[in-house]
């Protein structure tokens, strides 16, 4: 696969993510910000948002396994990952974290439970695309030295 | 006693009818003799007659013509009698009458010889003529009695009697006429013996009403009273003169005291409408302010819930939708904000009406200012269609780098009134002109520039002088400059757009008065803004004015006055502008440039941009001139500026420029730049013969020009390519080099908020937790600016800030107090960082919470270039 193919494959990627709603423009602005100085700038700001991701979603699943669920503790964690999703530009699981918010707000146990289900889905979903992506943009990265 | 013969009794005739006007008051004189009874009857004999009676006569009073002696009767016996013997021919008809039988007469005639003086009768009806009369009576003795004879003696010695009649009608009438004219005057003469029923002796009965004269009357006879009433006959006249006289007066009188009633009354009717009038005013005063509290109060509870609204409106848009519901949303969310921009503008108004507004005392450069708000209105002016819309500032140089005033309400005003200006202006030019009010007033008479020829884009303009004419500040010269410190300036924004209608321009400045309601549809706006415009004009002690011509434009212009900034700016906060602007002119700090441009106004707008980097600039106006001088080659010029107009008409795809340039033979050609009036039509247009050429986009701004001379001439960093967008371009020159902390608790907000500053050449430090920022940036510290999120866990971005301000605050003082030295905090006594919050929350109230505990300003995230160059060239430059 030469070059060419690669980046209008890892285009073609991206632009489907984008009309899945999965990511929005913000998504674009990141990879705007990816330069000579700063090549691995889109890798290093997924993995950080993954590792992020993962840790909150953990510490939400533990919060919400309490019997009495602490919702101001949960809202901060809610906040955070809704922060994160927003500057990556994760759109759907963005709208996820609003549900689990207003849930929250509501103090609606069952449909925190219910938010959390979908926020999880949509991580998953979210970190095979960035799982490929990330794949690809390897790949590109790497082409241009091997022809050297 | 003999008869008297005959010829006596002719003789007294003859005699008294002789002497009769000796007599003139008297009408006849008889005289009777005394004859007692014993004597009578030889009398009789001797006189042929008998002595007869008169009181039947008087019983029955005939008509004179019927008088005749003989039928009268026989007197009756008495004890003696007073037969007339004598009688004057006029009363001969009393001959033999007897004087003692009538009741009057006997009266008399004993009266008169008892008293022995003449007597007086009553007025009676004479015998034969009936007319009223008296009769005088004297008593003739035998012989002389002496004074004091009894009234007996008397008696004896009595002979007989004399009588004169007086006819008391003649008598009166004779003397009146030698009185007076008896026309005019009326006389009674009454016999008032008997007081109480006087006797009409002569003259009308007429009532004796009105003006009458009483005399008395003495005809001898002291028994008798007798009284002359004189009055006129006709009624006294009317004084006609007096009569009109004073009813003139009084008619006067009246009108006069009319007038003046009516004077009165008409004053106290204005007063007590003046007393209205001023109820009225205080009342709508009062429903006024009332209005403006009202209006405040509504406001601001209408703007929480569109905070909600706004904000569900942006969760919304975040959602699963379908393109017709965003455009939905969006539509919803645009009305939205500008609902919230007008309840802002109807505030501030309801603010400065109840006297709320005060204006900050900062210190600020009105050219950072300026440049600031030209390239936020640079955008707009280029989206306006076919036809570019040129913007321009030029500041005098007279006007001080630094001021102190209110920044953030002059560049209300500021973009009030280009905003305006942008809206209404299709082709042509808006310039933004800056002076001294001094300057102006100098020039106000050998100024003489304003052939149409002469403006910036070459449109005609409406001519400013004329929208200050009414200024007060100009009419009373001697009051501009009252404290040494205070600038006043005079600003005025001058278009070609499409003017104001002169049926509207009267108010202009009246809130919510747009020049017709169709203008709202077309271009948008409340039409608040002018009027809030003048409310802070005024604030800022200035005056505002416009002149307008329909189809060639407007001009408003609008002093104000401030302090100068250089004089006591410790006291003031300063916000830290004028680090970039230094170190930028350093670098080009004695450069020459060369300014081709055939127009004077724009030459020195563009000459004014390029002396803020302290180059020398030398305007020609035609590029021959230029070449020319350029080869002279005795000052090197290191820059030649193009005015674009001269580059189409002259240069453009000619050699004999670029010819003439190489073969300058000593030290490095100057370098040549194209002023664009936009960035699309000079990428295509021009860097397509040429190489070596830059173009620089309009508007001007020094720093752009900076960014563009860095680029091109090697001085400081690389830069980007040419074709680099405006704002990341600009960003880049503003954050180059700077050190910038970014506080947020979540890794990716910080990873890509660290990674968006880094790419315009920042050098990032990141925190996650407040106390860490707080830490970081307690003096002596290296940073430019600090990015701060307000949400955070355990502190939050304002807590963090209040807490940075006060400490900031603290070594500030005690570096003044000399308790630390000034040396051991890097040489800066005044520390303030800039902090700038980061809140996804992009509402008017958080704006406001931001500025209250000390921070400059907001961006919103994600990251937006625009915007992010809006707030940080406010402290960068």
């Amino acid at each position: 696969m030469d070059l060419a193919a690669l980046k209008t494959q890892l285009k073609n990627f991206v632009q489907s993510m984008f009309e899945e709603g999965v990511l929005d423009n913000q998504f674009s602005q990141i990879q705007a910000l990816q330069d000579s100085t700063n090549p691995n700038f889109v890798e290093e700001v997924i993995t950080l948002f993954c590792n992020d991701a993962e840790r909150i979603i953990n510490e939400i699943n533990r919060n919400l396994g309490y019997q009495n669920v602490d919702f101001s503790n949960l809202d901060s964690y809610v906040h955070q990952l809704k922060g994160s999703s927003s500057s990556i530009g994760a759109n759907r699981l963005k709208l996820a974290c609003a549900n689990l918010r207003q849930a929250s707000d509501e103090r609606n146990k069952e449909g925190c439970l219910q938010a959390v289900q979908l926020i999880t889905c949509e991580y998953c979903l979210l970190r095979r695309k960035f799982q490929a992506l990330l794949h690809r943009g390897v790949l590109l990265s790497l082409r241009p030295t091997k022809n050297e | 006693m003999a008869k008297p013969p005959r010829l006596l009794i002719r003789t007294f005739a003859r005699y008294t009818e002789r002497t009769a006007f000796e007599r003139p008051l008297t009408s006849g004189v008889a005289y009777a003799v005394r004859v007692l009874h014993s004597e009578r009857e030889q009398f009789e004999k001797q006189q042929g007659w008998t002595i007869k009676r008169m009181d039947t006569l008087e019983q029955n009073p005939v008509h004179k013509d019927d008088y005749n002696p003989d039928l009268l009767e026989p007197s009756p016996i008495q004890e003696e009698y007073a037969p007339v013997i004598f009688a004057q021919d006029i009363v001969s008809h009393v001959v033999s009458l007897d004087m003692l039988s009538g009741q009057e007469d006997s009266k008399n005639v004993l009266c008169a010889r008892k008293s022995g003086k003449g007597v007086l009768t009553a007025p009676f009806r004479l015998l034969k003529t009936n007319r009223l009369g008296v009769i005088l009576t004297f008593a003739v003795y035998k012989r002389d009695l002496p004074l004091n004879a009894t009234p007996t003696e008397r008696i004896q010695a009595t002979d007989g009697y004399l009588g004169g009649v007086f006819d008391i009608e003649s008598l009166v009438e004779k003397l009146l006429q030698q009185l007076a004219s008896k026309q005019t005057i009326l006389v009674n003469v009454l016999d008032t013996t008997n007081q109480s029923y006087p006797i009409s002796m002569y003259g009308s009965n007429a009532s004796n009403d009105g003006l009458e004269h009483v005399s008395l009357l003495n005809f001898g006879d002291p028994f008798r009273k007798h009284e002359m009433r004189c009055r006129f006959k006709q009624k006294p006249p009317w004084p006609w003169l007096g009569i009109t006289t004073s009813i003139g007066i009084l008619v006067i009188a009246l009108l006069v005291g009319h007038i003046f009633h009516a004077t009165v009354n008409r004053l106290a009717k204005v007063e007590d409408d003046c007393h209205k009038m001023m109820e009225l005013k205080k009342q709508a005063e009062a429903a006024d302010v009332a209005k403006s509290q009202f209006l405040a109060t509504v406001s601001h509870e209408i703007r929480t819930p569109m905070n909600g609204v706004l904000g569900m409106l942006h969760m919304l848009m975040d959602t699963d939708l379908d393109v017709t519901q965003l455009d939905y949303v969006r539509t919803a969310q645009a009305s939205g904000k500008a609902l919230v921009a007008l309840i802002n503008e109807v505030l501030d108004q309801a603010k400065i009406k109840s006297g709320k507004l005060e204006l900050e005392e900062v210190q600020f450069d009105l050219r950072a200012i300026l440049d600031d708000v030209l390239s936020l209105f640079s955008g707009k002016s280029q989206d306006k269609g076919v036809e570019v819309v040129q913007l321009a500032v030029y500041i005098s140089d007279q006007v001080p780098q630094m001021l102190i005033g209110d920044p953030g309400r002059f560049r209300q005003i500021i973009i009030n009134l280009m905003g305006n200006s942008i809206k209404f202006t299709e082709k042509g030019h808006i310039l933004v002109t800056v002076h001294l009010v001094e300057e102006v007033i100098d020039s106000i008479e050998v100024e003489t520039e304003s052939s149409s020829e002469n403006t910036l884009s070459g449109f005609p303009v409406a001519d400013r002088r004329q929208s200050w004419k009414g200024f007060r500040t100009f009419s009373q010269e001697g009051s501009i400059n009252p404290f040494s410190h205070s600038i006043s300036l005079i600003v005025s924004v001058e278009d070609t757009g499409e003017g104001i209608p002169l049926e509207a321009q009267s108010r202009v400045f009246t809130p919510f008065m747009q020049v017709d309601p169709s203008i709202s549809r077309t271009h948008g706006g409340t039409g608040i803004g002018l009027s809030i415009s003048k409310c802070l004009v005024n604030l800022m002690k200035g005056e505002i004015g416009f002149v307008s011509i329909p189809k060639i434009g407007s001009t408003f212009t609008f002093t104000a006055v401030f302090t100068s900034g250089s004089s006591s700016s410790k006291k003031y906060k300063s916000q830290q502008i004028n680090k970039m602007s230094n170190s930028v002119s350093s670098e080009f700090y004695g450069m020459r440039a060369l300014v081709m441009d055939p127009r004077p106004v724009r030459a020195k707008v563009s000459k004014y941009q390029i002396r803020r980097l302290g180059i020398h600039v030398e305007v020609v106006s035609q590029w021959k001139q230029g070449l020319s001088s350029i080869r002279r080659g005795s000052n090197a010029i290191n820059m030649v500026i193009i005015e674009q107009e001269v580059w189409d008409k002259y240069l453009n795809n000619s050699t004999l420029f670029f010819d003439t340039l190489e073969k300058i033979d000593y030290g490095t050609p100057p370098k040549v730049f194209l002023l664009s009036n936009s960035i699309s039509s000079s990428g295509a247009n021009i860097s397509t013969g040429v190489c070596n050429m830059t173009v620089i986009p309009k508007p001007w701004r020094a720093s752009m020009l900076a960014a563009a001379l860095q680029r091109t001439m090697g001085v400081g960093n690389k830069g980007n390519p040419c074709n680099g967008q405006l704002p990341s371009l600009s960003l880049r020159n503003l954050l180059l080099g700077r050190k910038i902390l970014i506080v947020d608790d979540n890794n990716v907000n910080l990873k890509v908020a660290a990674g968006a500053l880094k790419k315009y050449g920042a050098d990032v430090v990141s925190a996650t937790r407040g106390i860490e920022a707080i830490e970081l940036l307690t003096p002596p510290h290296q940073f430019d600016a600090c990015f701060m999120d307000i949400q955070m866990p355990e502190m939050d971005g304002f807590e963090a800030t209040r807490r940075i301000r006060d400490m900031e605050h603290n070594i500030n003082n005690r570096i003044h107090h000399g308790e630390l030295s000034v040396e051991a905090y890097n040489n800066v006594s005044n520390w303030h960082v800039s902090i700038l919050a980061m809140t996804a929350d992009v509402i008017q109230a958080t704006h406001e919470e931001c500025l209250r505990c000390g921070m400059d300003g907001y961006v919103s995230k994600p990251f937006e270039a625009e915007q992010l160059y809006r707030e940080v060239s406010r402290f960068f430059q």
